[in-house]
């Protein structure tokens, strides 16, 4: 420890001893257990307290206070903990009979302070971090803790609940570990007098008539096979499944959610491998379950890894209940039996189903849910139904939108409940959207479009509901296949397209604002696929969506504007905002879009639109947008100008993103490391940036690339960048100054400027910089001044700095031990940091 | 109580109520939809009406072709409009006392009701329904008499000639009753007997019964009204809405404890949800406009324009429409914009705030300062000056048969870059465009209707939960297009009473009390009795004055000093006869404890020559619905005691009857 912390160690237990005195807040004791926590695992504890008697004399004091507050003493069983965590040090502390008198039933146990969860807590989380060895089972056994923490599993504080739990676990996993390890017997003679304790209770748990303990007992259950990996975790399931089977004879089942999550921990456990009987438990509990809570454990079948074909047929056949319900209610005549796998409608499933709203809603929720997270695992039941399921699908968003008449009793109730349900609507787009993973037959695909069609184009469609719509159609267009031999979209999407871009138009017309940006999104990504597909060329430049897409541009809403930046770039970069130019001025309405994004970079008043605009320039710049191309130097000028003076931290690090892309281009990439071999004009592909390099600088030097940087004022943007008051920015631009040296160190100086006069200045300037005072413009630099600067620079000690967090001075424990003095008034004068 | 049905279009109702001793209308409804059956009344000469072909029978028989003409397969009659009246045949409509209106669109057919049935009661609305119904009457006569029509067209009403028609004229129901327009003497005769009342307002009814309008949320005034009296309530819902839109919220809570909830003006479109359509609307003709094409809006002069007008206030700068002039036309715009800023206490509470800032609760008022909206009386005049192109109109009528927008269909029907937007839900768009076919322009048909869809009136329902629900019989079975949306209907317990056109309604409860008041001097001499904790009798010899419906005791007059001879004698016959009176019986008989009295053999009989009576030993009791009767099977006598009787029916004995029926009385209490 360090000595300035030992000397005011004694201080500051008085402090915490003294219940005059307020203690700073929790977070501070929180810390100071961490940091003991630290100290203790780095060396000995005992040798700790040796040397601090102050310390065990505040555990003493503790005892003895009567009026502490909870808060302290729950921190002084917590800290008892840590030091007898190692066993000499506990045989210290029980030499003393301090741990009996804290954790005993002398201790707070019996007293009033016992009434505040805190220190029930305290107590629980003390003895959690002392069971660390056999005396400390010993102790527990002693002073009879492990009743009290079987009372503490019903605490009314769900904290102080779970925690007695988890302690049990803790200390049954410690009793087996030892002499028993390695064996599996599930005799209960052999086993430790402290495990037989614990696992009599849980049988007793397991047994009662009351749902809250069986509850207990099925999550301790639960964490014991989630987290202990012993041997013994198999004997104990054979000992107990016969007391959980029987759960499954009562009805209804008691506390299913726990015996679902404890029955799935055993299925991932190592039991299986043991015990076949588990997967019959399984099969049981599956077919006693109501169809609602069977939903997860059918899940969590498919998910294994390893499980019976026969099991996971029964689990896919649970999941796909509803759903077979729901296409049975629907269909118009009587369809072929098990149209889903096999399952047909169950009338469990069916009653469910129309009990209420609300339980049709979760039900068809969860199967959806459900289905949609096992679509894309490799482990999905095969074979996958995948035209009834898409059929499935189409039905629910049909029922939902109303657009389907059932002549079935149970359809026209289906019909009334599901109508207009959002929440089913969602979950069904987002199951439809997992499901273009997969083919399916013509039929049901061309319904599939029909319907996302309907979806789009409805005005009941609520803004959440049309943005899942859009994601899905997105899925499904992106998943149709192309046509064999031809590089071009197939006919039916192009079909679809032309439907498509009209109620495209319209959304982006919408008065709701998040309408239009998810038009906006969608149009962006459909844009970034297929933006070389002359077929969606072709009916996007028919339509007049691009037209429109640019008009948001000034939107009042600022996430529109934003996606509508991003969604002109995107068109933009592909020629397809506009009509094809004229002849007379190439590309002159693309020209305007830049001086358009420029104008929103420099004016609009949000972040959202200028950090999209960011990106869009430095997208352009990577690919080598034709209008950038024209001439990169004024491009990136402008650009860095305007980021540098922005407000918003990440317009100014993608400034330096985009630099960085800057500097790959006349550099070479980062990685290749001399870029004297980089042959700028070859390298780069035609029509790009590389080839607009000003024609006076012969390629391969790396004098031309610095005036090209000097020229656009790329040093000023970045060293102002790193003494920026925001930590990401600053190490950004150290990271892009590291790589720009790198890149010249081995080439050498082109002059030698270390003791030019410009460099001087340079440097004291950059050190004003660093003292806040960032008003002074840099003026123009010299490559060779640049590259002194640069070399004088210490920027892997600044790197360094950076890394750490910005608290790391301030986190140091004696910090923290002078900010608690400080706060109680021990200290003469505050000396503490603020933070 | 009875209710008879005069109209038999949900949304446009026309109901009596006979309650206690008063008839009460409730709205008068005008089922505007007969005019789609006529050809459109245009402001300037349509060539393309005018050459329209005559209708010929199928054998060639063109007698009807003045009459009838043909406009792409359909057959309109080429007259001047007619109306459907409510009911008149039904009930006298003389006899009606008063006439409760409950939103300025459900007073239409009020001058045919006040002015040519003999009508001598008195109407009641608020302020803002019969200033705005007033307006939609006045611009009603206005579309109609400003193209005045030579010909009225009536050979084709002809039963026997009607069925030889096409459809729709074929099914056209009750066109013998079919009326022309009123004119604007007979509205203001109509609307000068009316009473104007406020929310909440008490109203006496000859002392019999008490209305009451509430608030209905759906548009400025509108009106839900409470008839009541001492011990019933009914409520009458008409057009509510529990959106937030510009009106004063629906007033639910006063509707709780009726005994009959008679519900009307559900919305017509319960498929669609207002927000998707404003939001439809908005797309729609900012497209058009984007293309250059002009957005017609076929609408009222109030009610959901002012909704609209403030969505555009919201949306025209976003959308980059800032330059799109709109046009509002109607012979009442004017007076419709600027009323709607006056009914301050009317609005909804975010539009009350805003007048004590001072600012117009309305937007709209700023469009108009910002001159980006125009409001004209006409087509003519000033408007043919600014008229500038691409633009927004708003105009009525909704029907598209007479108006300005007839006009406007004609002039913009060519062009594919024109829509016409349908917004009112009263009329289908398919018959109301029927005229102008074929036609270029695009159609969209968003309707925007805020009253009650049938999930708020399950929920209203359950919320006030009335003893029973009167509806259209069109509430109670999903709508014929959608028969598989149960969903589309209404559901409660007892299942909703359904009425259909010309049909009379006995509602289903009994009046059973009645208050009567005691006169102070009167309640002073009473002596109550408590016969239980918290009930108390006394009884009251007195007079009972009936007067306007209202009851009241009064002490019964002394017995007169003898004056004089004949006086004397006049006097006396009027005073009723003041017997001294038997007293009063009250509790239950426990028929245990009654059985064993009747057993006990030493019990003494309260006769005394009866002493050596024995008791009965053979005594039987049955249950009954309603008692029991407790059987002496020697005595051959019964004895059936009820709740609210006891009988001994004992035919020979006398004085055993007398014995029974004093044992009888020891169990009940006498004051």
């Amino acid at each position: 420890m360090d000595p300035e912390c030992s000397r005011l160690l004694p201080a500051l237990c008085a402090v915490l001893a003294d219940p005059r005195q307020p203690v700073a807040d929790d977070t501070c004791l929180e810390k100071l257990l961490d940091w003991f926590t630290t100290v203790t695992e780095a060396g000995s504890s005992l040798l700790l307290l040796q040397e601090n008697p102050c310390l065990v004399e505040l555990l003493f004091r503790v005892l003895k206070s009567q009026d502490l507050s909870s808060r302290i003493l729950s921190f002084s069983l917590r800290l008892a903990g840590i030091f007898a965590a190692q066993e000499d040090c506990f045989q210290y502390l029980q030499q003393g009979e301090l741990l009996p008198m804290l954790f005993g039933e002398v201790g707070p146990l019996g007293g009033a302070a016992w009434t505040a969860p805190a220190v029930r807590s305290g107590w629980i989380q003390g003895l959690r971090t002392l069971a660390q060895h056999p005396s400390a089972l010993r102790f527990l056994a002693a002073c009879g803790a492990v009743d009290t923490i079987f009372s503490l599993q019903g605490d009314s504080s769900l904290f102080v609940a779970s925690a007695a739990g988890q302690l049990l676990v803790h200390i049954l996993d410690l009793a087996m570990r030892g002499p028993a390890e390695g064996r599996c017997s599930p005799q209960a003679c052999d086993w430790p007098a402290c495990a037989q304790k614990i696992v009599c209770h849980i049988e007793d748990s397991l047994c009662s008539i009351a749902t809250p303990q069986v509850t207990q007992a099925l999550n301790v259950l639960t964490t014991v096979f989630g987290h202990c990996h012993g041997l013994w975790t198999q004997g104990l399931w054979v000992r107990l499944s016969p007391l959980v089977a029987r759960l499954l004879e009562k009805d209804p089942v008691p506390a299913s959610h726990s015996l679902v999550d404890l029955l799935l921990s055993v299925a991932r456990s190592s039991v299986p491998s043991s015990d076949r009987g588990l997967w019959e438990t399984l099969a049981q509990t599956l077919s006693h379950l109501s169809p609602t809570q069977a939903g997860p454990l059918a899940l969590g079948i498919l998910k294994l890894q390893d499980c019976p074909q026969a099991l996971r047929t029964q689990a896919f056949g649970v999941l796909l209940q509803p759903l077979a319900c729901v296409l049975e209610a629907a269909a118009q005549a009587p369809g072929p039996p098990g149209l889903l796998g096999g399952a047909a409608g169950d009338p469990m499933t069916v009653d469910v189903l129309l009990c209420s709203k609300s339980a049709c809603v979760g039900l068809l929720c969860c199967a959806l849910t459900h289905l949609g997270l096992l679509q894309p695992l490799p482990q999905r039941p095969s074979p996958w139904p995948q035209a009834p399921l898409l059929g499935a699908a189409v039905t629910v968003l049909r029922l939902c939108s109303g657009s389907v008449a059932p002549t079935s009793d149970v359809g026209g109730r289906l019909c009334a409940i599901l109508v207009g349900c959002g929440r089913v609507q969602r979950a069904a787009l987002d199951f439809l959207g997992a499901l273009s993973q997969g083919a399916g037959p013509q039929e049901s695909v061309m319904q599939v479009f029909s319907v996302l069609l309907e979806y789009l184009m409805s005005p009941e469609s609520s803004s959440m509901v049309l943005k899942k719509a859009f994601q899905a159609t997105l899925r499904w267009l992106l998943s149709s296949p192309k046509t064999p031999g031809c590089c071009d979209l197939d006919p039916r999407t192009q079909l679809f397209l032309r439907e498509l871009l009209p109620v495209l138009q319209k959304r982006l017309c919408s008065p709701c604002w998040e309408v239009r940006d998810s038009g906006l999104e969608f149009l962006t990504q459909m844009t970034r696929h297929w933006g070389g597909q002359a077929g969606f060329r072709q009916a996007l430049l028919a339509s007049e969506v691009p037209e429109l897409t640019k008009q948001l541009l000034q939107d009042p809403e600022s996430y529109v504007r934003a996606s509508a930046v991003t969604a002109t770039g995107q068109l933009s970069s592909w020629g397809l905002l506009a009509a094809p130019a004229s002849p007379e001025r190439p590309g002159a309405q693309q020209k305007s879009l830049l001086v358009e994004l420029l104008h929103v970079l420099c004016a609009d008043s949000e972040g959202f639109p200028r950090r999209a605009v960011m990106q869009v320039f430095t997208e352009w710049l990577r690919d080598g947008h034709a209008d950038v191309a024209e001439d990169p130097e004024r491009f990136v000028a402008r650009v860095l100008q305007a980021a540098s003076r922005d407000q918003d931290w990440e317009v100014r690090a993608q400034g330096l993103e985009l630099a960085l892309v800057f500097l790959g281009r006349l550099l070479g990439p980062r990685g290749s490391h001399c870029p004297c071999a980089v042959a700028l004009p070859e390298a780069a592909p035609p029509g790009t940036l590389a080839q607009a390099l000003p024609e006076a600088a012969p390629p391969g030097t790396l004098a031309q690339a610095l005036q090209v940087l000097c020229r656009v004022q790329l040093f000023e943007f970045a060293f102002r960048a790193l003494f920026d008051c925001d930590r990401p920015v600053a190490q950004k631009s150290c990271d892009l100054l590291l790589f720009l040296r790198a890149k010249a160190a081995p080439c050498g100086s082109p002059q030698e400027a270390g003791d030019s006069p410009n460099v001087a200045s340079v440097e004291a300037t950059l050190q004003r910089w660093q003292a806040g005072e960032q008003g002074q413009p840099l003026g123009y630099l010299e490559p060779g001044a640049v590259m002194a600067v640069l070399r004088s620079i210490d920027l892997e000690g600044l790197r360094d700095t950076l890394a750490e967090s910005s608290d790391h001075v301030e986190k140091s424990p004696r910090s923290l031990l002078q900010d608690m003095l400080a706060a109680v008034g021990v200290l003469g004068e505050n000396e503490a940091d603020c933070y | 109580m009875k209710l008879y049905c005069l109209s038999g279009h949900p949304t446009l109702p026309c109901n009596v109520l006979k309650f206690k001793s008063t008839t009460v209308m409730l709205d008068c409804g005008l089922d505007m939809t007969s005019t789609l059956n006529f050809l459109p009344l245009p402001l300037v000469q349509s060539p393309r009406l005018s050459n329209l072909p005559g209708w010929s029978l199928k054998d060639g028989n063109a007698f009807l072709d003045k009459e009838l003409k043909e406009c792409s397969g359909h057959v309109f009659v080429d007259s001047v409009p007619e109306f459907c009246l409510p009911e008149t045949e039904l009930i006298d409509l003389s006899t009606v006392d008063v006439i409760l209106i409950s939103n300025y669109h459900c007073m239409m057919a009020l001058p045919y009701i006040t002015e040519h049935t003999g009508f001598t009661g008195t109407v009641y609305a608020t302020e803002p329904t019969v200033q705005i119904g007033r307006l939609l009457m006045e611009e009603l006569v206005n579309f109609i008499e400003r193209v005045p029509k030579a010909q009225s067209a009536s050979l084709w009403k002809n039963k026997d000639i009607q069925r030889l028609l096409p459809s729709p004229l074929k099914d056209a129901v009750e066109v013998s009753t079919w009326r022309r327009c009123y004119t604007m003497q007979e509205v203001n005769s109509a609307l000068s007997k009316i009473q104007l009342v406020g929310y909440s307002q008490k109203i006496e009814l000859f002392g019999a019964v008490q209305v009451t309008p509430l608030s209905s949320g759906y548009a400025l005034g509108s009106s839900n009204w409470i008839i009541q009296s001492h011990y019933e309530k009914v409520s009458y819902v008409s057009g509510s809405s529990l959106l937030t839109t510009h009106p004063q919220p629906m007033d639910q809570a006063s509707l709780k404890n009726s005994d009959v909830l008679i519900l009307t003006g559900l919305t017509q479109i319960p498929t669609a949800n207002p927000d998707g359509m404003v939001g439809e609307f908005c797309s729609n003709l900012a497209l058009t406009v984007r293309n250059g094409g002009n957005v017609l809006v076929p609408c009222y002069p109030s009610g959901v324009i002012y909704d609209l007008l403030e969505c555009l206030y919201q949306y025209i700068d976003s959308a980059g429409l800032s330059s799109i002039p709109f046009y509002f036309i109607s012979p009442v715009a004017n007076s419709s914009l600027e009323f709607s800023q006056i009914f301050a206490e009317w609005l909804c509470h975010n539009k009350q705030t805003k007048v004590y800032l001072p600012e117009p609760p309305f937007p709209h008022a700023e469009l108009i300062q910002t001159n980006k909206l125009k409001h004209y009386p006409s087509i003519h005049g000033d408007f043919s000056n600014d008229f500038r192109q691409p633009c927004v109109v708003f105009t009525g009528h909704p029907s598209l048969r007479f108006g300005d927008v007839v006009h406007f269909m004609e002039l913009w029907g060519k062009s594919s870059l024109n829509t016409v937007i349908f917004t009112e839900p009263d009329f289908s768009y398919l018959e109301a465009l029927a005229p102008y076919q074929p036609l270029a322009m695009k159609c969209i048909y968003c309707p925007i209707d805020t009253r009650l869809n049938f999930i708020q009136v399950s929920k209203l329902l359950k919320e006030v939960q009335p003893l029973h629900v009167v509806c259209p019989e069109q509430y109670t079975q999903p709508p014929p297009a959608q028969s598989h949306r149960m969903n589309l209907m209404i559901d409660c317990q007892p299942p909703a009473m359904s009425y259909r056109r010309a049909e009379v309604l006995a509602l289903p409860f009994k009046r059973r009390y009645e208050k009567i008041e005691i006169m102070p001097e009167l309640a002073d001499s009473l002596v109550p009795m408590e016969i239980k904790p918290g009930v108390s009798l006394a009884t009251v010899s007195a007079v009972l004055h009936t007067k306007d419906n209202k009851h009241v005791l009064q002490p019964p007059p002394r017995p007169a000093q003898p004056t004089g001879g004949k006086k004397r004698k006049r006097a006396s016959d009027d005073i009723p006869d003041c017997k001294v009176l038997k007293p009063l019986l009250s509790g239950s008989i426990p028929v245990d404890q009654f059985v064993q009295t009747l057993e006990k053999s030493t019990h003494r009989p309260p006769v005394p020559f009866l002493l050596e009576q024995h008791g009965f030993s053979d005594i039987k009791v049955e249950d009954t619905a309603k008692g029991h009767i407790v059987l002496l099977q020697e005595a051959e006598t019964l004895i059936q005691i009820e709740e609210d009787s006891t009988h001994i029916i004992c035919d020979n004995d006398e004085m055993l009857r007398v014995r029974l029926r004093d044992l009888v009385l020891k169990f009940l209490q006498k004051f």
